[in-house]
């Protein structure tokens, strides 16, 4: 069953002047601009250029943020973050996990019902998971474990999909096939931003990319952000925070 | 037969003792359960000093009025609690720290207030009962509390179990977090408070922790952990109660070492990670 997201294509998510502060320190630095609604963008950019922070910000994550994220407010958000504050020693079964994706739906009080159990057992099957419903959380390997995350994802049903480093750390074979899921996403005009670090990935699944280093080197589409001078100059950005730097007197 | 249930059959003292007791054991082990798995295990003995405060104030106010001094203890407590957990909401620090940082406060001040009067009298000792001695309106409370308790817990099943295992999703979906989380503590705190003055601290603590610490080497989810909680803490309150009648020892330190025998045969000899299990499994496994 393929659902059309409608909605994202109406109103794009934009950034107006946005800054992400980590005490005192701009993890991204006055960013403006729009994501391509319906397409998948990906952030690329140096370590500590602000990716996850930006993302986090986009996902309404605790962050200090000044600047404006304008956004359609029916918009259905998934955010999958990098270092998830899921306990993985909980015993929660991958059912139950993935049945969270459903919340939308059954919230707190509504029971599961055959429907629904269907849904999460098509959203398993999806992700190469199938008959892992009845295992544990802290069974599961991290491969799996972002596969199940995933299989969340998909029943979330969003119109704007958040992805922070979500291939991290996981095996080839798990990539490919997230990576596929990301393909249908993109036949059903959702909306995905992810952070990512390998650039053949980019090329390949991605339309469109930011590439950041704490402020905007280049953002459009792939073939064009994607050059030698716009990646040697996102990585002379300097790492550490300079302590030193004066007070930004920037306007708007 | 006879001899096991002969001090209940006889002694109305001892029957009291004993449906407060099964009433405090199905009531707390299944938030004993949740605290163990969220690594709060240390709240409860931390909240029988933040009673203190609001015992000391409520001294103060209304002199050697026991509802007085309860009230007091269970609002000190609920502000104790819900302040930690206020911190841990919106800051960066952890559960543990918060608690170990109000109570600490809260203990402070009820000394500095017990100081005030300059009077010798353990308001501890006068908050904090004994199980022998319960009386109808102290029966009454726990009954009222633990049925409370399991209706919410019921109610609030899942987004408890959410909130739990994890916190980021349902935030970022708009979930009542919060008030799943304060809902938690504010049942904590009603069920120690009420057990602290029919039974006492050292059994209210006791009953709630050592049950749901055995339950893990046995089950893993959360259910049926919290199922085998009750019945350790049943089995525990039972057994340590005969003991008590039986060698004229006192009962709540009695009842807390029953449940502490099940823990120690529960670390070893347990079904899921018991130490013996684990030596044997070291050596023998399955082909794939």
């Amino acid at each position: 069953m393929t659902s059309i997201a409608l909605n994202a294509s109406c109103t794009p998510l934009q950034v107006r002047d946005l800054t992400v502060v980590w005490r005192g320190h701009p993890a991204v630095h006055h960013l403006s601009g729009t994501f391509a609604p319906g397409k998948a963008t990906a952030i690329v950019g140096p370590n500590g250029a602000g990716k996850s922070s930006l993302l986090t910000a986009l996902g309404g994550g605790r962050v200090d943020v000044s600047g404006q994220i304008r956004r359609d407010p029916s918009t259905r958000v998934a955010w999958l973050p990098q270092a998830a504050e899921l306990d993985r020693s909980f015993p929660l079964t991958v059912e139950d996990l993935v049945s969270m994706g459903l919340w939308r739906r059954i919230g707190l009080w509504r029971g599961v019902g055959a429907d629904d159990r269907a849904r999460v057992a098509d959203a398993l099957r999806a992700v190469g998971l199938e008959g892992f419903g009845a295992r544990l959380v802290p069974e599961l390997s991290a491969g799996q474990l972002q596969r199940a995350l995933f299989a969340r994802l998909l029943l979330q049903d969003a119109d704007l999909i958040l992805l922070d480093e979500p291939f991290n750390a996981i095996d080839a074979r798990t990539t490919a096939d997230l990576l596929q899921l990301l393909a249908r996403w993109r036949a059903e005009s959702r909306t995905v931003i992810a952070v990512l670090h390998d650039l053949e990935q980019v090329r390949a699944h991605f339309d469109e990319v930011l590439l950041l280093a704490r402020e905007p080197v280049a953002w459009g589409p792939t073939a064009q952000v994607l050059q030698a001078e716009h990646l040697f100059r996102a990585r002379r950005m300097a790492e550490a925070w300079d302590e030193h730097a004066p007070l930004c007197r920037q306007a708007a | 037969m006879d001899t096991l249930l002969g001090p209940f059959a006889e002694f109305a003292f001892m029957r009291r003792a004993l449906v407060s007791t099964l009433a405090l054991a199905l009531g707390s082990a299944p938030i004993g359960c949740l605290l163990v798995l969220r690594r709060m295990s240390l709240v409860g003995d931390a909240m029988s000093h933040a009673v203190l405060p609001g015992a000391a104030a409520a001294f103060l106010l209304a002199g050697m009025s026991l509802p007085a001094l309860s009230l007091g203890g269970f609002v000190a407590a609920v502000l104790v609690a819900l302040a930690a957990g206020f911190v841990t909401r919106s800051t960066p620090q952890r559960e543990d720290a918060s608690f170990a940082a109000f109570y600490l406060i809260a203990l402070a001040l009820g000394v500095l207030l017990v100081s005030l009067r300059g009077s010798q009298v353990d308001l501890m000792h006068l908050l904090f009962g004994s199980v022998l001695a319960v009386d109808d309106a102290a029966l009454l409370q726990i009954a009222v509390v633990t049925s409370l308790t399991l209706w919410t817990l019921a109610l609030l099943w899942r987004p408890l179990l959410l909130e739990c295992a994890d916190p980021g999703f349902l935030r970022s979906v708009g979930g009542p977090g919060a008030v799943v989380h304060m809902t938690l503590l504010v049942l904590l705190v009603a069920n120690l408070v009420s057990a602290f003055q029919a039974m006492g601290t050292l059994m209210a603590v006791g009953l709630m922790m050592l049950p749901a610490a055995a339950a893990r080497f046995w089950v893993a989810r959360v259910l049926p952990m919290c199922v085998l909680a009750v019945a350790i803490g049943a089995v525990s309150g039972v057994a340590g109660l005969w003991l008590s009648y039986a060698a004229e020892l006192p009962s709540g330190p009695c009842i807390v070492l029953s449940a502490g025998v099940v823990y120690l045969v529960s670390v070893l000899a347990g079904r899921r990670d018991g130490i013996v299990w684990r030596r044997l499994r070291r050596t023998v496994h399955r082909t794939a």
